[in-house]
């Protein structure tokens, strides 16, 4: 992969001269920080605002007779109730129940706009271009993605578009601006009251200065963004989900709208649904948990998790681990077996040969702040 | 001061062989937020990992930098890894060791050489 060329967002040398240490991330060159520091980066966000690049992600307009309707054959989600100007969370299901890809989906009047991540984006569009015949798939090249987030978004956005204010918790507006026209949700992937805006290819740098220029906003790297969202006991993709985990073992049955389950007025009907709907009946053999590790050392990614110090089999797997700046301590999600899913619950991590005491604990580590 | 390719300093204080990480190694590291030192009085040799040492991207291992007997560890580091970042030179070092042939910190790079090294 080292000569693979990685790709460039529209911030690109933006970030450089902002002083961004560059890394490769899902086949794009993204800054992982800035001279701040992740510590720092992540404090900044939770007390005043991080503007993120999220410009990797995909963008993509599905239109069509009724493109909810449609896309409701794709995802284990409610969407054709979803009001205009709202957007919800949703996930593409296999056959076998696993997440292909977790998404945000927004009704946009006559039709969707939707948010895929960026390792998935090329599988993601042709899933749909297949799976969705009568649908017009628009894929969204000349527009960038920006993330801001923390207590001090909306001053900052509203300096701008007066009109973000009037927003609540996953809102969707299309909005004019001396930026052009501005595709704003509030929402993001920290925990923090904030925007995902997307903005014009020709704009983006510009945009992007206008926030910047402000004392409360620093621009934050994915170093801080991955710290944020595992404090908010939110899943990466690839990481804590995949095709291999399904919505029940991930824990993610609230995505799942009543309508869509068993009994539901549009029961089942997306991929995967007779695994899916049975393991709501009967429960999964694993759960995705929160794990609170005891001491400082964190338990990353792939460390195995055993029911005592002395069992030979793991009964679980650490899938994203990282110290939590805001909680000052270290902190976990991974699967382990249901049995040992309560919260309170006393497990074992293996960290260089020893074996180190945890706690299942409830998620978010830290609560969200969203304006609801 | 003398300095390791691997990114520690030794310095030679009351007979013993003080060790710890340079700015520059701190730096890379990003936030240090976790450390575990060795026990008082084990013998290491040269290249033995006697440190772990996280910060908020990854783990990463020190090395014994020469063959002695750890004889001291630093203990405020494990309750505050933050000094790692703030002052690695000086109040954040790692382990005091006794070491019976000094020969070897002779070969090492001096403050220049070090400097040159890291460009």
């Amino acid at each position: 992969m080292t000569d693979a060329v990685l790709e460039q967002t529209v911030f690109h040398d933006l970030h450089v001269e902002l002083g961004a240490k560059m890394v490769p991330f899902a086949g794009y060159a993204m800054p992982v920080q800035y001279p701040l520091g992740v510590m720092k980066e992540h404090l900044h966000t939770r007390t005043k605002a991080g503007l993120f690049d999220v410009s990797h992600m995909g963008q993509v307009l599905l239109r069509g007779d009724n493109p909810a309707e449609s896309l409701e054959s794709l995802v284990p989600v409610s969407l054709i109730p979803l009001a205009e100007g709202r957007q919800r969370y949703a996930m593409f299901t296999n056959e076998d129940g696993g997440i292909l890809d977790d998404l945000m989906v927004a009704n946009r009047g006559d039709h969707l706009f939707l948010v895929v991540n960026a390792a998935c984006k090329e599988a993601d569009i042709a899933h749909m271009k297949a799976g969705l015949p009568d649908c017009e798939i628009e894929v969204i090249k000349d527009r960038a993605l920006l993330a801001l987030q923390g207590p001090a978004a909306e001053a900052a956005l509203s300096a701008l578009v007066p009109s973000a204010a009037e927003m609540v918790f996953m809102d969707v507006s299309v909005v004019a601006s001396d930026f052009g026209e501005l595709w704003i949700s509030r929402s993001g992937y920290t925990g923090e009251d904030g925007y995902e805006i997307s903005v014009s290819n020709d704009n983006a740098v510009a945009f992007a200065q206008a926030l910047l220029v402000q004392d409360d906003v620093e621009p934050i790297g994915l170093g801080a963004r991955d710290s944020l969202r595992l404090e908010a006991g939110l899943c990466l993709y690839g990481d804590d989900i995949d095709t291999t985990t399904t919505p029940v073992e991930a824990a993610l049955e609230w995505a799942v709208q009543k309508a869509r389950r068993n009994g539901g007025a549009r029961e089942g009907g997306f991929p995967g649904a007779q695994v899916i709907l049975a393991q709501f009946e009967t429960g999964a053999s694993r759960r995705r948990v929160g794990i609170l590790p005891e001491g400082r050392a964190p338990m990353r990614a792939h460390t195995l998790l055993f029911a005592d110090e002395t069992a030979t089999e793991s009964m679980g797997e650490v899938t994203s681990g990282a110290f939590g700046p805001s909680i000052e301590g270290p902190m976990s999600m991974g699967y382990v077996a249901t049995e040992f899913a309560q919260t309170g619950t006393k497990i074992f991590a293996e960290l260089r040969g020893k074996r180190v005491p945890a706690t299942v604990a409830d998620m978010p580590f830290r609560p969200s702040t969203y304006k609801r | 001061m003398k300095y390791t390719e691997e990114h520690e300093w030794l310095r030679i204080e009351d007979d013993l062989v003080v060790v710890g990480i340079t700015a520059h190694a701190a730096e890379q590291l990003g936030d240090v937020v976790f450390v575990e030192l060795p026990e008082v009085g084990t013998m290491v040799v040269k290249d033995d990992e006697i440190v772990v040492i996280e910060s908020v991207k990854a783990a990463s291992d020190i090395l014994a930098p020469i063959d002695g007997e750890i004889m001291e560890v630093n203990d405020s580091i494990v309750n505050e890894p933050g000094k790692v970042n703030d002052d690695p030179e000086n109040d954040a070092w790692f382990v005091k060791l006794k070491v019976d042939d000094l020969g070897p910190m002779d070969d090492m790079m001096d403050e220049a050489a070090y400097k040159a090294f890291i460009g």
